[in-house]
C-alpha cells in the first residue's frame, strides 16, 4: 500500500486523523439509507414529523402495508416477475457469454478485438433511442406486457459486460492446462465442463451478480414494456407513492424489501465490482 | 474505432498467436476458421439482431411523419422531424439540462471520489467496513434511491434536511428555522445531488483500483528525497491516476447521461429537468409522436458516439497495456 509508515508520534497522529475523515464520510454517505431503514421501521404518524422523532416506538406497519395488509394489492407478482426477468436473462447471457469469451480470448477467432469493441460500442449507445422500435415490434408480435420480452432485452444489455468480464477472466486460465486437455483429445464440450467452467468459477459468480443487478434496477424499459401482469418491482415501487394520506414509512419499506436483493449480491460481488462496472478494463 | 483497435490486434496477437498454434497445427482452412467461430456465433448474432436492427428502424422513422394518434398520415417526409427537433425550444434546452446535468455530477462525483479513494488508500482501523458503507449508496435500487431523496430526505414538511433545520435552529432556541422546498428552489441541483451521491461510490472504486495498482517504490523514493505529501500527490500520484480518471468520467457520462429514474421520479420532467432521455419518453410515451421521438434518439446516439469513441479509444490502450 501506498501508506509509508511515517515514523514518530506525529505521523501516527495524522494517520489517524485521516481514519477518523474517512469514517465521518463514510457516516455520511450512508446516513440516508440508515434514515430509510429507520423511517421504515416508524408508524406513519412517527415518520412525517418536523423535527424527526428518532427515539419513536418501532413497529413492522410499514412492512405489512407494503405487503397489502390493507389494500391487498400483493408486490409478489412483481418481486416474481423482476426475479424471473433478472434470473433468467442473467443465466441466457452466462450461456452466450462464456463461450463468446472463449472465442474471444483462448482461441480467438481473426480480429477478435474488432468483435469485442463491437460488443462495447452497443453498451456505450444510449438505450433510450432503441425504445420505440423495439415497443413496434413487441406490439405487433404481441409480446407486450410479458415478461420473456424483458429477459431477452435485459439478455441484450447485459451481454456486452459480460462477454467483456468473461474475456478478462478466461485470459487468466494457465494456457499449459488447456494444452494438456488438448492432448488428451478433450473436445469443446469437455473443455468448458472439465476446465473453463470450473476454473473461472469466481468470475462468473461475480459476472451474474453484475448482470442481475443491472436487470433488477433497471426501469425505463419496464416501464414502457410492461403494464399489468409482468410489472416488474421498480415499477410497482413507483405506483406506491399515493397523493392522499401518509405513505412515507410505506414507501421506506418497500424501497428496503427492493433494494435488499441489489444490496445482498453486490456486497457479495464487492472486490470485483470494478472489473465489471469497468467492463473488464480496471482489476 | 476500427483505426484502435486493429493497432491493439496487431500488439496483442503475439501473445494470441502463441495461444492458437495447437489449432492452427490441426487443420487450416474454412472448416477450421468456423470450428473457431462456433462459440462466438450465438451472442454475435443474438446481439446484431436485438440491439442493432432497432437503431436501423429508429433512423428509418426518424424520417417519416408518424403519429399513432393519426395513423393514416404516414409518410416520409424527409429531414423535418430533425428540423423540429432542432427548431424545439424544449429539446434545445433538454439537450442542454442534460449536459449540465452529465457534466456537473460526473465532475463533482470524481472530486469526491477521489478524495475517498485517497482516504481508503491509507491503512486505518476498519477500512474494510468504512468501504463497504461507502460503496451502499451505489447498490441502492436507483428508483429507491430517488424516491428515497424526494420523499424522505427533501419534503418540505417532514423530509430529513428540513427536519435538521429544526433541530439545530431549536438547539439554539429559535422558533423559525429554515424550511426551503428543495426540489422547487434548486431542481436541477437536488437531481445532481442524489445523482452525486449514487455515483461517487463507482468513482472511488475505479479510482482506488488505480491507486493500488501503482508501485510504492517510487512513492518511498521521493520520500527519502524529501519530497512533502503534496508535491507526491501532484507529482507521482496524478498522473499515474490520469488514465483512472480518465476511465471514471467517460465511464461515469455513459452511465450519467442515460439518467433516466432520477428525473422522472424527482420532478417528472418539470421545472427544466427534463433530461434527453426524459424528452424522448415523453414525445413517444405521451405525444405517441413516433417520427419526432425517433429523430430525437438518432440526436442523442450522434452526440453521445464522441463521448463513446473516446472511452472505447481508452479501453482500448488499457487492453493493449494487459496484454503486452
Amino acid at each position: 500500500m501506498s501508506a509509508v509508515p511515517v515514523p514518530g508520534a506525529r505521523g501516527r497522529r495524522s494517520a489517524s486523523l485521516w481514519g477518523l475523515v474517512a469514517w465521518a464520510a463514510a457516516l455520511l454517505f450512508v446516513l440516508p439509507i440508515a434514515w430509510m431503514v429507520l423511517t421504515s421501521l416508524h408508524s406513519e404518524t412517527d415518520a412525517a414529523t418536523n423535527p424527526p422523532s428518532l427515539g419513536a416506538g418501532l413497529t413492522l406497519d410499514g412492512y405489512r402495508e407494503f405487503f397489502g395488509a390493507a389494500t391487498g394489492a400483493s408486490p409478489w407478482p412483481a418481486l416474481v416477475n423482476s426475479l424471473t426477468a433478472s434470473l433468467v436473462s442473467t443465466l441466457l447471457v452466462l450461456a452466450l457469454a462464456i463461450p463468446a469469451a472463449y472465442a474471444l480470448s483462448i482461441r480467438p477467432v481473426r480480429k477478435w478485438s474488432d468483435v469485442l469493441f463491437f460488443f462495447l460500442s452497443t453498451k456505450m449507445l444510449p438505450a433510450v433511442a432503441g425504445l420505440l422500435p423495439v415497443y413496434l415490434v413487441a406490439q405487433n408480435l404481441g409480446l407486450l406486457d410479458n415478461v420473456w420480452l424483458m429477459v431477452l432485452l435485459y439478455t441484450s444489455m447485459n451481454l456486452p459486460i459480460a462477454v467483456w468480464m468473461m474475456r478478462s477472466f478466461l485470459a487468466e486460465i494457465p494456457v499449459a492446462i488447456l494444452e494438456a486437455a488438448a492432448i488428451d483429445g478433450a473436445g469443446l464440450p469437455a473443455v468448458f465442463r472439465r476446465i473453463v467452467i470450473p476454473v473461472s468459477a469466481p468470475g462468473i459468480a461475480a459476472t451474474s451478480l453484475i448482470c442481475f443487478i443491472f436487470s433488477w434496477n433497471e426501469m425505463l424499459f419496464a416501464r414502457v414494456l410492461t403494464g399489468v401482469r409482468s410489472v416488474t418491482a421498480p415499477v410497482f415501487l413507483t405506483s406506491f407513492v399515493t397523493s392522499q394520506g401518509l405513505f412515507l414509512a410505506k414507501v421506506c419499506a418497500a424501497a428496503v424489501v427492493v433494494s435488499l436483493p441489489v444490496l445482498v449480491a453486490g456486497f457479495a460481488a464487492q472486490d470485483r465490482l470494478v472489473q465489471g462496472l469497468s467492463l473488464g478494463a480496471v482489476k | 474505432m476500427t483505426g484502435t483497435s486493429s493497432t491493439v490486434t496487431e500488439k496483442v496477437r503475439g501473445r494470441a498467436a502463441v495461444r492458437a498454434v495447437p489449432a492452427r497445427t490441426a487443420g487450416p482452412g474454412r472448416a477450421a476458421a468456423w470450428a473457431r467461430r462456433g462459440p462466438l456465433m450465438p451472442a454475435l448474432v443474438f446481439m446484431v439482431v436485438v440491439t442493432q436492427l432497432p437503431f436501423v428502424a429508429t433512423l428509418v422513422i426518424s424520417f417519416t411523419d408518424w403519429n399513432a394518434l393519426y395513423p393514416d398520415r404516414r409518410g416520409f417526409t424527409g429531414l423535418t422531424n430533425y428540423a423540429d427537433v432542432f427548431g424545439d425550444a424544449g429539446l434545445r434546452a433538454s439537450v442542454l439540462t442534460t449536459v449540465w446535468l452529465t457534466a456537473g455530477v460526473v465532475l463533482v462525483s470524481l472530486v469526491l471520489g477521489l478524495g475517498l479513494a485517497l482516504l481508503l488508500d491509507r491503512r486505518f482501523r476498519g477500512r474494510g467496513l468504512v468501504r463497504t458503507m461507502l460503496i451502499a449508496p451505489f447498490l441502492l435500487v436507483p428508483v429507491a434511491s430517488a424516491l428515497l431523496w424526494k420523499h424522505a430526505l427533501y419534503n418540505p414538511e417532514y423530509g430529513l434536511f428540513n427536519g435538521a433545520l429544526s433541530w439545530l435552529w431549536q438547539l439554539f432556541g429559535s422558533e423559525r428555522p429554515p424550511q426551503p422546498d428543495w426540489i422547487t428552489s434548486m431542481p436541477l441541483g437536488a437531481i445532481g445531488a442524489s445523482l452525486v451521491w449514487q455515483w461517487t461510490p463507482f468513482m472511488m472504486l475505479i479510482l482506488l483500483a488505480g491507486l493500488q495498482s501503482r508501485s510504492t517504490e517510487a512513492v518511498e523514493a521521493a520520500r527519502v528525497d524529501g519530497a512533502n505529501a503534496w508535491q507526491v500527490f501532484r507529482f507521482l500520484t496524478l498522473p499515474h491516476l490520469r488514465r483512472y480518471l480518465e476511465l471514471a468520467a467517460l465511464l461515469g457520462s455513459v452511465y450519467v447521461v442515460q439518467n433516466f429514474d432520477a428525473v422522472f421520479t424527482l420532478t417528472s420532467g418539470g421545472l427544466g429537468t427534463a433530461n434527453l432521455p426524459y424528452t424522448i419518453y415523453e414525445s413517444f410515451y405521451k405525444a405517441h409522436d413516433y417520427g419526432r421521438a425517433s429523430a430525437a434518439g438518432v440526436v442523442v446516439v450522434a452526440g453521445t458516439i464522441v463521448v463513446a469513441t473516446l472511452a472505447l479509444r481508452l479501453v482500448s490502450t488499457l487492453l493493449k497495456e494487459e496484454s503486452s
